[in-house]
C-alpha cells in the first residue's frame, strides 16, 4: 500500500509542477496542434531541466530523475493531459543510456551534461535508403585513417535533423564479416565539413524528417562509442530504451479525451455527435481496448520493477499502442466531419489570429491523422515487431 | 437481388472508347508534375488541362443529349470518374458537371440551359453551395434564407466547405423559402454571380487537392429569374444529384485505389530487404491479396449504384448509402495498407501515393461518411420493409 500512496503523491507533485511551470503559450500550441519550433522545445526542456526532471530515464548520478517505470508513466500521463510538448527522445531516451552503459568516461563527462543543458541537439542516423526494416544491411562507410574515421554515405528519415548539431550514426567499419558484425556506433558533429542535411516533405506537407549526407566527413576516433564493430549490440540496447513507454498510453488517453470533447460539440442529426450510437460505438471500442492496454502496460512495468528486462513485451506494446493511437486519430478525423477538408497551413503557426475555418479544433486533425501513419512504420515497423514476437516468443 | 439485368455492367462500345481515350490522354498529360502544378496553382484553374478535358468531350459525356451533352447516365459518370481518379486529377469536374451543371440541366429553363454549353466548352465555372456549418452531412439542414421582395429574392446565410467556389463564375446556392430547417419542403435553388454584392468568400486549399471556401451571404439581392426550378421544390433534384455525385466520387476513389494498388505492387516487386524483394514475404502477399479483393468489391459497389441512378428514390438512395459506406471503409483500408507496405517512402509528399492516399481518406468527408451512410442504409432498409408489410 505504501507504494500506491507515494505514487499518488508523486502524481500530485507532477500536476502542481505542470500547473505552475508549463507556459500557457506552449500548452495552447500543443492543444491546437500547432507546429512546435526549435525554441519551443528548448524552452520546455530548460524548464524541465531546472526542476531536474528532463532525463526521466537516467539514473541520478548522471543528472537524471532515477524514477521507476511507474513514475515515468505517471509523468507521461500528466504531461500529455496538460498538453505539454513531448520530451525529444534522441539525446535523452536514446543516446544517453547508450553512453552511460558503453561510453568512455570522457564521453560521458562531455556529452551527458550537454544533452541536459540543450547545447547539443541530437538526431538519429540509423535508416538508410536501402536499409529500413533490414537495418543491418546499412552501407554508410567509416574508414579509419590515423586518428580519424572518414565517413561516406547517406542516412534518411532523420527526425528533426534540421535542428540538430550532433548525430549518432551506425556506420560500416568492416565489410568482410556478416553484416551485424561490421557495424560501429559513431558520434558525429554535424558542423563538420561534408555533412549536408536536406528536408523530406511528408504527406501532411511538413518537413519533419530529413536526409543526411556524408561526404568524406572526418570524425575523431574519440567519438567511437565502445569498441569498433560492436555497434549492433549498442544499437539493440538503444532500441530497448527507445521502447520505454512505447505503449504511449499517456498520448492515447489525452487523445481520447480530446475526441470526446470534440464529439460533444459537433452536432449530428440535431444531437451532439457523442450521442450518435454509431460514433459512440467506435469511441467505446477504442476506450475498451485502451483500458486493457493500460493494464498490459502496468503488468510489463511490474515485471521491470521486479528486475526483469523488458524484452519482447515492448514489441507487443509498440504494436498495440501505435495502432490504438492511429485509431484515435481516425476517430478525431471522423468527428470533425466536412471541416476535416480545409487545410489552412498558417493556422498551424503560433500567432495565427485570423478567424479559424470551421471550429478551431478542426484545423490540424486531418494532417495529424496522415502524419501519424508513421507510428506503425518507425522504430522498427509493426511487421518487424510481429516477426520478433513470432521468433522469440512463439519459437516459430 | 442484383441491380444488373444484363451482364454487360453498363459497358458499351462508346463507353469503352471514352475510357480508353481518357486513360491514354491522362497518362500522357496528367503526370505527377502536372498534378503538382495544379495543386500549387492557387485558385486559378490550370487552364491548359481544363480546356483539353473539354476538347476531349469529357465534360460533355457527363450531360444528357437533351441539353447538348453526349451521355450523362450513371455508367457514363462512373466511367469518366474512375479514370480521373486513377490519374489523380484535382480539377473540379464534379462540381461543374454532375452537381451544379446537373442541377441546371434538371431544373433550368431554356435560357439557363444555355449556360451549360459554356460549361461543356470549359469557359464557365460553377460551384454548388449547399452544406452549412453544423449541418454535417444532412442534406436537408438548410438555414440560409431567401425572402421574396417584390423584384426578386434576398439571400442570407453561411455555406461551408464549398468546393471550387473561389474559381466559380456562378454559384448555385440552396436556400430556404419556407418550412423549418431540416424539412425537405421549402428548399429553393438560386444562381448567384460570384461578384454579387453582399456575397463574401474565404478561400483555402483542401488537404487532398483543389480549393474550397466559406461563403457568407449578407442580404444578397437577386432578380426573380435567378431562381432555378420551382420555388420550394428543389430538394428531390438535390437528392438525386447528390446520389450521382456519390457515384462519381466513389468511382473516382475506385480509380485512386487502382493507382495506389499498382504503385504498391511495383514497390513490393522491386524493394529488396533481407535479400529478397519484400513481395516475397507471405505476410505482405496476403495483405496485398486482401487489398485486391476489397478493390474488386468496391468496383462492384460502384456498378451497383451506377445501375440505379435513374431508378426510384428509395432504390437509388439505399444503393448510394450502401456504396458510399463500402467505399469509405475500403478507401481507408487501401490508403493505410498501401502506405504501410511502402514504409517511410509511402509518406513522402513527392511520391504519387501520398496524393492517392489523401484523396482516398478524404472522400469519406464528402457527401456523408461511412457511419452516416450506415445509419442511412439501416433507416432506408427498415422503411422499405415496413412499406412491403403494408
Amino acid at each position: 500500500m505504501k507504494e500506491q500512496i507515494d505514487l499518488q503523491q508523486f502524481r500530485n507533485e507532477v500536476r502542481q509542477f505542470l500547473d505552475s511551470k508549463l507556459p500557457v503559450r506552449i500548452s495552447k500550441k500543443v492543444r491546437l496542434g500547432q507546429r512546435m519550433t526549435k525554441a519551443d522545445y528548448e524552452e520546455w526542456h530548460a524548464i524541465l531541466n531546472a526542476r531536474g526532471w528532463l532525463a526521466v530515464n537516467w539514473p541520478v548520478e548522471y543528472g537524471g530523475t532515477g524514477w521507476s517505470a511507474h513514475q515515468r508513466l505517471i509523468f507521461e500521463e500528466e504531461s500529455c493531459a496538460a498538453n505539454a510538448p513531448r520530451i525529444l527522445p534522441f539525446g535523452l531516451m536514446m543516446l544517453g543510456p547508450v553512453l552511460q552503459k558503453f561510453g568512455s568516461e570522457a564521453q560521458r563527462n562531455w556529452f551527458l551534461p550537454r544533452i541536459l543543458n540543450g547545447e547539443h541537439w541530437w538526431c538519429q542516423g540509423y535508416s538508410e535508403p536501402g536499409a529500413g526494416s533490414d537495418l543491418a544491411s546499412l552501407k554508410t562507410r567509416a574508414v579509419r585513417e590515423d586518428n580519424h574515421y572518414v565517413v561516406n554515405g547517406q542516412k534518411t528519415w532523420t527526425t528533426l535533423g534540421q535542428h540538430a548539431n550532433w548525430i549518432f550514426c551506425l556506420v560500416r567499419t568492416n565489410t568482410e564479416v556478416k553484416p551485424q558484425a561490421g557495424i560501429s556506433f559513431l558520434l558525429i558533429d554535424m558542423t563538420t565539413p561534408g555533412v549536408v542535411v536536406r528536408p523530406i516533405l511528408l504527406l501532411d506537407g511538413e518537413a519533419e524528417v530529413n536526409e543526411v549526407f556524408f561526404d568524406d566527413v572526418r570524425v575523431p576516433v574519440e567519438n567511437l562509442v565502445g569498441e569498433e564493430n560492436l555497434g549492433w549490440t549498442y544499437a539493440k540496447y538503444l532500441l530497448t530504451h527507445e521502447r520505454t513507454n512505447i505503449a504511449g498510453t499517456g498520448f492515447a488517453k489525452a487523445g481520447l479525451d480530446a475526441v470526446r470533447r470534440i464529439a460533444g460539440q459537433e452536432m449530428a442529426g440535431g444531437k451532439p455527435l457523442i450521442e450518435n450510437p454509431y460514433f459512440a460505438a467506435r469511441l467505446a471500442q477504442v476506450e475498451i481496448d485502451l483500458m486493457a492496454m493500460e493494464t498490459t502496460n502496468l503488468r510489463v512495468i511490474a515485471q521491470v520493477a521486479a528486475g526483469q528486462a523488458p524484452g519482447v513485451e515492448s514489441s507487443m506494446l509498440k504494436i498495440k499502442g501505435t495502432e490504438l493511437r492511429q485509431q484515435i486519430n481516425d476517430l478525431t478525423r471522423r468527428a470533425v466531419g466536412p471541416y476535416a477538408i480545409p487545410f489552412v497551413s498558417e493556422a498551424l503557426d503560433e500567432g495565427f489570429n485570423a478567424q479559424p475555418v470551421g471550429p478551431e479544433y478542426a484545423a490540424p486533425v486531418a494532417a495529424q491523422y496522415f502524419n501519424n501513419r508513421k507510428l506503425t512504420i518507425y522504430g522498427g515497423s509493426n511487421e518487424v515487431q510481429r516477426t520478433i514476437i513470432a521468433k522469440q516468443v512463439l519459437d516459430l | 437481388m442484383s441491380e444488373h439485368d444484363q451482364v454487360s455492367f453498363g459497358e458499351t462500345e462508346e463507353r469503352k472508347m471514352l475510357k480508353d481515350t481518357l486513360r491514354r490522354f491522362l497518362s500522357d498529360a496528367y503526370t505527377d508534375e502536372q498534378r503538382m502544378s495544379s495543386l500549387s496553382a492557387g485558385h486559378e484553374l490550370s487552364t491548359g488541362i481544363w480546356s483539353q478535358l473539354a476538347e476531349l468531350g469529357v465534360l460533355q459525356a457527363l450531360f444528357g443529349e437533351d441539353v447538348g451533352g453526349m451521355g450523362g447516365h450513371g455508367f457514363d459518370i462512373v466511367t469518366v470518374f474512375e479514370e480521373l481518379g486513377r490519374a489523380g486529377v484535382v480539377e473540379p469536374v464534379l462540381e461543374n458537371t454532375v452537381l451544379a451543371g446537373g442541377l441546371i440541366a434538371d431544373l433550368g429553363t431554356n435560357d439557363q440551359h444555355a449556360l451549360l454549353l459554356e460549361v461543356m466548352s470549359g469557359s464557365h465555372q460553377f460551384a454548388f453551395a449547399h452544406t452549412e456549418p453544423g449541418g454535417r452531412y444532412d442534406l436537408t439542414h438548410i438555414t440560409t434564407t431567401a425572402v421574396e421582395n417584390g423584384q426578386g429574392f434576398v439571400l442570407s446565410g453561411h455555406k461551408a466547405v464549398v468546393s471550387n467556389a473561389s474559381s466559380a463564375h456562378t454559384l448555385i446556392v440552396s436556400a430556404r423559402t419556407s418550412d423549418a430547417a431540416d424539412s425537405e419542403q421549402g428548399v429553393s435553388l438560386f444562381l448567384v454571380p460570384a461578384g454579387q454584392s453582399g456575397l463574401s468568400m474565404r478561400g483555402y486549399p483542401k488537404i487532398d487537392g483543389g480549393f474550397a471556401a466559406e461563403i457568407e451571404l449578407n442580404n444578397v439581392k437577386l432578380p426573380a429569374d435567378a431562381l432555378l426550378g420551382q420555388l420550394g421544390l428543389a430538394f428531390p433534384a438535390i437528392e438525386a444529384r447528390v446520389s450521382m455525385a456519390i457515384a462519381a466520387i466513389s468511382a473516382e476513389a475506385l480509380g485512386a485505389m487502382e493507382a495506389a494498388k499498382e504503385l504498391t505492387i511495383g514497390y513490393l516487386q522491386t524493394r529488396t530487404q533481407f535479400g529478397h524483394p519484400i513481395g516475397k514475404f507471405q505476410v505482405l502477399q496476403h495483405r496485398m491479396a486482401n487489398v485486391l479483393i476489397e478493390i474488386e468489391q468496391a468496383r462492384s459497389a460502384v456498378l451497383n449504384l451506377a445501375a440505379v441512378l435513374d431508378k426510384g428514390r428509395m432504390q437509388r438512395e439505399r444503393n448510394a448509402s450502401a456504396t458510399k459506406n463500402l467505399i469509405g471503409r475500403t478507401g481507408r483500408l487501401v490508403a493505410e495498407e498501401c502506405i504501410q507496405m511502402h514504409g517511410g517512402i509511402g509518406m513522402t509528399q513527392e511520391y504519387a501515393l501520398a496524393h492517392f492516399a489523401r484523396r482516398l481518406v478524404m472522400v469519406d468527408h464528402e457527401f456523408g461518411d461511412t457511419d452516416h451512410h450506415l445509419e442511412r442504409f439501416i433507416a432506408l432498409s427498415q422503411a422499405r420493409m415496413s412499406a412491403h408489410d403494408q
